[in-house]
């Protein structure tokens, strides 16, 4: 029997499983965030390490065995370097941009928003133009320019994304603390004469959560595919860091060739990763939208 | 109307300079070009006399002010590499991108809009969940990935599709375009799928749920009641009413299929300009670069502006100036 007052956290587990695919994009998620966390622990050969690369292994097709006797389940690139390695170490630094980035603006968007709700005027104004600014342009061409600038590395991209992205979690969380505003508690701690950082941030913000989730949630997939894209076109990260797009990169000069593995299995990877946080977004929207709630 | 057309050319021209100032100085700190253009056994009055020549030697603000009074008489400078004017390097690729954005966007509207339809009228039938499946797998795969299986198949395994170039062109008043040979066809098919397959995803949505909305209003049981036929309904009441916020959306989204073309051309080696500014980037050609992005910056804000004109021709329910001046 099922006790009468359920946690919150009980009733959104429960109904977070009612859908079979968001399950499933869960259970994915798991696992690929797992690969890339225990990518230096699970992987056959740390890929980047010279010292156990053998040129004489490079662009083995999938299932070949090396000179000493392993077998490489998905082929080696052209210097030799074991795929499956390669994508799980390629998973932990996508992951990692993504998430990285992804936190950063949303602590950003998240305190321009609020304070452009809450105090209104020429600050709403003012941070509001510059967002309707940005986000006229196409996150690809900021980044772009971004990086041409700044140059390559993980710190770089991050920043790229982070820039990119705050103005999206700055206009969600305004548009919501607009409308938490003009709620009775907020009046009420108002009335208490409580500090402007304290209603601001213990009162608003806890209330402007919900929607910034999903929206979190989706993003993190568009930074690592943004990622990718720029890492793909040579801008992104530095070979001596490789994330998926880079891998991706690298195999597409052997594509043509039918050497489809280089390119192709990286590219799985992303595509899974992309899925199962879509999937996971998805549920989410409907279970924090109160407005589809039964 | 002259009012608003006055305001907003002023703020155009506004942000604009405020792009070309904030670009300037970005690529401004990119490297040293001299380095890539001269001999490497250049001794230290080769390089002097390379950077004078560039006209790099002089101070920063010296710089800006020599481009922005050359910009002003449609002059953004030399391209370092080739040495021909910037703008000319851009305007010769641009037909290029443009066709290539063009053709995609016919692609995603004759296919975006029909299938939204049917997914809006037949939500959960099999054939609209299918349609919305493939609609959220158009958005959430990155369009250089789907390029990359679109080669795999179409020009690896089948040998159908050639993966790069624009292939036979023909000209129209003087302008290459490639969609009117056969070659040419064959060469802008899969470029042009890939750019549209975002957009083509959006309209879908977009499309659907306005049809579900409009369903539902008086006007369409109306007509039901009057016994007018399901493809009148349909055709006329329906897709007259969720028409304007999809216009809106195909205007705004042109500026960003030009954006997106980027990727798109360098996967499919597509000489346009989203090739010619990674190519620019690759080889620190500064002037390159800004005059790229003022020539996409002064199109996105054209084309803003259009969509502006045309919504509110569309729509009189919205109305320029005072009203719009706010946001």
């Amino acid at each position: 029997m099922a006790p009468r007052t359920e946690s919150p956290w009980a009733r959104f587990r429960a109904e977070f499983a009612e859908s079979r695919l968001a399950m499933a994009g869960l259970a994915l998620l798991v696992v690929i965030l797992a690969l890339g966390i225990l990518a230096p622990v699970i992987s056959p050969q740390n890929p980047y390490d010279l010292a156990q690369l053998d040129v004489m292994d490079s662009r083995l097709a999938p299932g070949e065995k090396s000179a000493d006797g392993r077998t490489y389940w998905l082929g080696t690139d052209d210097q030799g370097r074991d795929m499956l390695s390669g994508i799980f170490y390629g998973l932990r630094i996508s992951l990692g941009v993504g998430v990285a980035s992804t936190v950063f603006a949303l602590a950003i968007g998240l305190v321009f928003g609020l304070v452009a709700a809450y105090f209104g005027g020429w600050v709403d104004t003012i941070i509001m133009r510059v967002v309707d600014i940005q986000l006229s342009f196409p996150a690809i061409l900021i980044a772009l320019i971004l990086l041409a600038v700044l140059g390559q590395g993980v710190d770089k991209i991050v920043i790229a994304l982070v820039t990119v992205q705050w103005a999206y979690y700055a206009r969600t969380v305004r548009s919501s603390a607009l409308v938490e505003r003009q709620k009775e508690y907020v009046e009420a701690a108002r009335v208490l004469a409580l500090g402007q950082a304290r209603i601001v941030f213990r009162h608003l913000l806890p209330n402007c959560l919900p929607p910034l989730i999903v929206v979190a949630t989706v993003q993190v997939a568009h930074a690592i595919a943004l990622e990718a894209t720029l890492s793909f076109l040579g801008l992104g990260l530095p070979i001596t860091e490789p994330s998926l797009g880079l891998l991706i990169s690298n195999g597409f000069q052997y594509l043509l060739s039918g050497k489809y593995w280089i390119s192709f299995y990286p590219g799985v990877a992303l595509l899974l990763t992309i899925m199962a946080i879509n999937l996971v977004a998805d549920q989410l929207r409907d279970i924090l939208n109160p407005r589809l709630r039964k | 109307m002259l009012a608003y057309a006055i305001r907003r050319f002023g703020q155009s021209l506004f942000v604009l300079v405020l792009m070309s100032f904030i670009v300037f100085v970005g690529v401004y700190a990119i490297g040293n070009p001299v380095e890539l253009l001269v001999n490497p056994q250049a001794d230290e009055v080769e390089r002097a006399r390379a950077t004078a020549a560039l006209g790099l030697d002089k101070p920063f603000l010296e710089q800006y002010w020599v481009f922005l009074k050359g910009a002003a008489s449609g002059d953004l400078g030399r391209s370092f590499v080739y040495n021909v004017p910037a703008l000319d390097l851009i305007l010769d690729k641009l037909p290029a991108t443009i066709e290539l954005a063009f053709v995609a966007m016919v692609i995603a509207i004759a296919l975006g809009i029909p299938l939204g339809l049917v997914a809006g009228l037949k939500p959960d039938s099999a054939i609209g969940r299918g349609i919305m499946a493939g609609s959220i797998l158009g958005f959430s795969l990155p369009t250089f990935w789907v390029g990359l299986v679109l080669i795999m198949v179409f020009s690896v395994q089948l040998g159908w599709l050639p993966s790069n170039g624009r292939g036979d062109t023909l000209a129209v008043a003087g302008i290459p375009v490639s969609f009117l040979t056969a070659d040419g066809l064959a060469h802008i098919a899969m470029p042009a799928v890939n750019l549209a397959l975002f957009k083509l995803s959006l309209l879908i949505r977009l499309t659907r749920a306005g049809t579900r909305e409009a369903v539902l209003q008086d006007y369409v049981k109306f007509a039901r009641a009057k016994g007018l036929p399901q493809s009148r309904v349909i055709g006329v009441h329906v897709l007259k009413n969720i028409l304007i916020p999809i216009v809106t959306v195909i205007g705004l989204e042109l500026g960003s299929v030009i954006a997106f073309a980027i990727v798109t051309e360098s996967i499919f080696a597509w000489p346009g300009t989203g090739k010619l500014l990674i190519d620019s980037i690759n080889q620190l050609d500064r002037p390159v670069i800004v005059a790229y992005l003022l020539v996409i910056v002064t199109l996105f804000i054209v084309i803003n502006f259009v969509v502006d004109v045309l919504y509110s021709m569309l729509d009189p329910r919205v109305r320029l100036g005072g009203a719009a001046a706010s946001h």
